[in-house]
């Protein structure tokens, strides 16, 4: 018997029972379209996310307070820390320091009342997060020295407060109610890794320290820090490091502070997300299981049903490896079904989530890559393979004239 | 010289069912002439059965030896059974085992398939079908045809590969008499024009005077023989 001929006898008796046969693979079609779906998925929201990473600037570094349980007085970072980094005679690869503290905090105006991030920002924040306007000024130095009570919303913020983005020049929203006046709108960001980047108001840093977001010691959350260009971003943040540890006393300990690049960003997220899509996908595969008992359950039934037959079969010549080959290209076309089906529903699956993402402001394009496609074709007919050895073996080592006496 | 087909010596077959020995084959020896007809009876449960399934090497004697077309069936591997029962014999069956899903033609074409024929099996499945009276029913499927044309089929796919010996355990014993009757002078002719050597177990006396040999079965033991006029 060639394998041809295996084949089209194969589904000629799958053929024979439909139904059971569409059920059994219909076990397969949702584990691989499960697998396929998470995994489109997850490598699209790598890509969102290393994207939006790299949106930030490949010249940027963001230092953090924190880092090694070993240091022993571990120090917070402070507007003073920023303005030493600042210098260019300490630090000469940096071009641009912008600290920042952020709180969420409710922002009101007429009826309205939404909860936004409220940004303590200065005026080197614009051109480090590389803002741009719709209408108005950024925060000025002036008002930075005034504490003035002034704001430069997202479009989000507009559009909920005021239902509209433009002539809102001189309006006054509260900030916990407080009254502030808006001088400039933001260019819309659209969603990124850090959530609605539209959803935002920035205050002059000072404002925000005195009045909103109450932090001792002139703390901040992080200092934004622009180098002169790419190729200095390792050589700034050493100098930072220096003059941190300089500032924290911590020369000959461990550092109380922590700098990332973007690339360090991007191989962050990348890893996380890695465990995330292999985690998903895993718990996809394990409904691939799951369908694979199916076949071995169905192909279980069809030995015992057929067994007289596997016995006439053998009574007329058909060796052992005969009826292995039958019972095995039978189990494994009806994994090779499923896969080819779930492959197509996963997609479509991951296309569907993709537009949902699209729909919430969200970029979300799932990929389905031509190795996730080999991995579950291949995955599913082992599957197949694998589930149907035991009844296959089963159904070849039948002896002749018991099988033929089987009711 | 005797040219002998089958020869057995001191055939046993033991069937260990917990701790009694059902003795389903005790000693046969038997030597079948090619070319001839024989008829093998005897009571229920005597071993006739058995035997058929031994000389068609579907089950392994527990003893003794058996020599088909002169070659050891004994010593035989499961693969070399295999060729055995698909070149040298051809079986029908009392409930015709034909498979339910396929043609006639298919069915017959099987033992074709499995003996690794690749060309002209067709035309051969179409003229063993034409022989036994069915060329005009080759596309039908089992359901679709009567019983005695149902065991006719399996005797087309018994007859397909030109084997040594065909073995009919009680081919008539589904059928009414009528059918039976046509089946058994199907069997007669095959045996007087291709020269086939036919094994037939029957319970029909009838039957069993149509043949040349009687060889009767008891216990399973050879009691005797007889040679109907
Ligand atoms: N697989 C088996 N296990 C145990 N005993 C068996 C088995 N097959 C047959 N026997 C026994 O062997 C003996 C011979 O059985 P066999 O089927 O050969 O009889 P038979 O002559 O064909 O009978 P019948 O005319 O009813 O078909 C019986 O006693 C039977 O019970
Ligand atoms: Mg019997």
């Amino acid at each position: 018997m060639n394998i041809g001929q295996a084949i089209i006898e194969a589904i000629e008796s799958l053929n024979a029972n439909k139904m059971r046969s569409g059920l059994t693979i219909l076990g397969i079609v949702i584990g691989v379209a499960a697998v396929i779906a998470m995994l489109a998925i997850g490598s699209g929201a790598q890509n969102t996310i290393t994207g939006s990473i790299s949106g930030l600037g490949s010249n940027l570094l963001f230092v953090f307070r924190g880092g090694n349980d070993n240091v022993r007085n571990p120090q917070p970072l402070t507007r003073g820390d920023a303005e030493a980094i600042a210098d260019p005679f300490q630090a000469p690869s940096v071009a641009l320091v912008a600290p920042y503290i952020s709180s969420n905090l409710s922002v009101t105006f007429g009826g309205e009342s939404i909860s936004s991030s409220i940004n303590g920002v200065t005026p080197e924040y614009l051109e480090v997060r590389n803002y741009s306007l719709l209408e108005g000024d950024f925060i000025s130095e002036e008002n930075i020295l005034g504490r003035s009570s002034v704001a430069v919303i997202g479009v989000e913020v507009a559009d909920k407060l005021y239902g509209r983005r433009d002539g809102l020049i001189g309006e006054t929203l509260r900030i916990e109610g407080q009254p502030f006046r808006v001088i400039g709108v933001l260019t819309p960001r659209g969603g990124g890794a850090f959530g609605s980047e539209d959803n935002i108001v920035n205050i002059p840093f000072s404002t925000a320290q005195s009045r909103l977001i109450q932090r001792s010691n002139d703390r901040v959350d992080f200092i934004l820090v622009q180098a002169v260009n790419t190729d200095l971003v390792n050589q700034a943040s050493e100098e930072i490091s220096q003059i941190l540890r300089a500032r924290h006393r911590t020369d000959l300990g461990a550092d109380d502070f922590q700098i990332f690049s973007q690339q360090d960003f991007v191989a962050t997220a990348q890893s996380i997300t890695s465990v995330l899509t292999i985690f998903l996908g895993g718990i996809a595969a394990i409904s691939l299981l799951v369908g694979g008992i199916g076949i071995m359950n169905i192909m279980l039934v069809s030995v015992t049903e057929r067994t007289r037959e596997i016995g006439l079969r053998k009574a007329i010549g058909a060796r052992k490896r005969d009826i292995l080959i039958q019972f095995l290209t039978e189990s494994s076309l009806l994994s090779m079904f499923g896969g080819i089906l779930g492959i197509g529903l996963g997609w479509s699956i991951a296309y569907i989530v993709g537009l949902i993402a699209s729909a919430n402001n969200t970029e979300l394009i799932p990929v389905v890559g031509l190795d996730a496609i080999l991995l579950a074709t291949i995955f599913s007919t082992a599957v197949g393979l694998f589930f149907g050895i035991y009844p296959a073996n089963r159904a070849a080592n039948l002896q002749p004239v018991e099988a033929l006496r089987h009711e | 010289m005797n040219d002998w087909v089958i020869e057995t010596r001191n055939l046993k077959k033991f069937y260990k069912m917990g701790e009694i020995e059902v003795r389903a084959l005790d000693g046969v020896d038997l030597n079948i002439e090619r070319g001839s007809i024989v008829s093998i009876m005897g009571p229920s449960g005597s071993g006739k059965s058995t035997l058929m399934n031994l000389l068609g090497c579907l089950d392994r004697p527990t003893e003794g030896d058996y020599i088909l077309d002169g070659v050891q069936v004994s010593q035989m591997n499961d693969d070399q059974l295999a060729a055995a029962r698909n070149h040298l014999v051809g079986f029908v069956f009392q409930s015709f085992n034909l498979l339910s899903r396929q043609t006639a033609l298919a069915n017959v074409e099987l033992p074709l398939r499995y003996g690794g024929i690749t060309n002209g099996r067709k035309q051969k499945a179409i003229e063993a079908l034409t022989a036994v009276g069915l060329g005009d029913r080759v596309t039908h499927r089992p359901t679709e045809l009567s019983g005695g044309q149902q065991q006719r089929v399996a005797i087309a796919r018994a007859l397909i590969n030109d084997p040594a010996i065909i073995m009919a355990d009680e081919p008539t014993g589904n059928l009414d008499s009528k059918s039976g009757k046509e089946i058994m002078d199907l069997i007669l002719s095959l045996n007087k024009t291709r020269k086939t050597t036919i094994i037939i177990v029957t319970h029909d006396q009838n039957i069993a005077r149509q043949t040349q040999r009687i060889i009767n079965l008891s216990d399973g033991k050879v009691v005797g023989e007889e040679v109907p006029e």
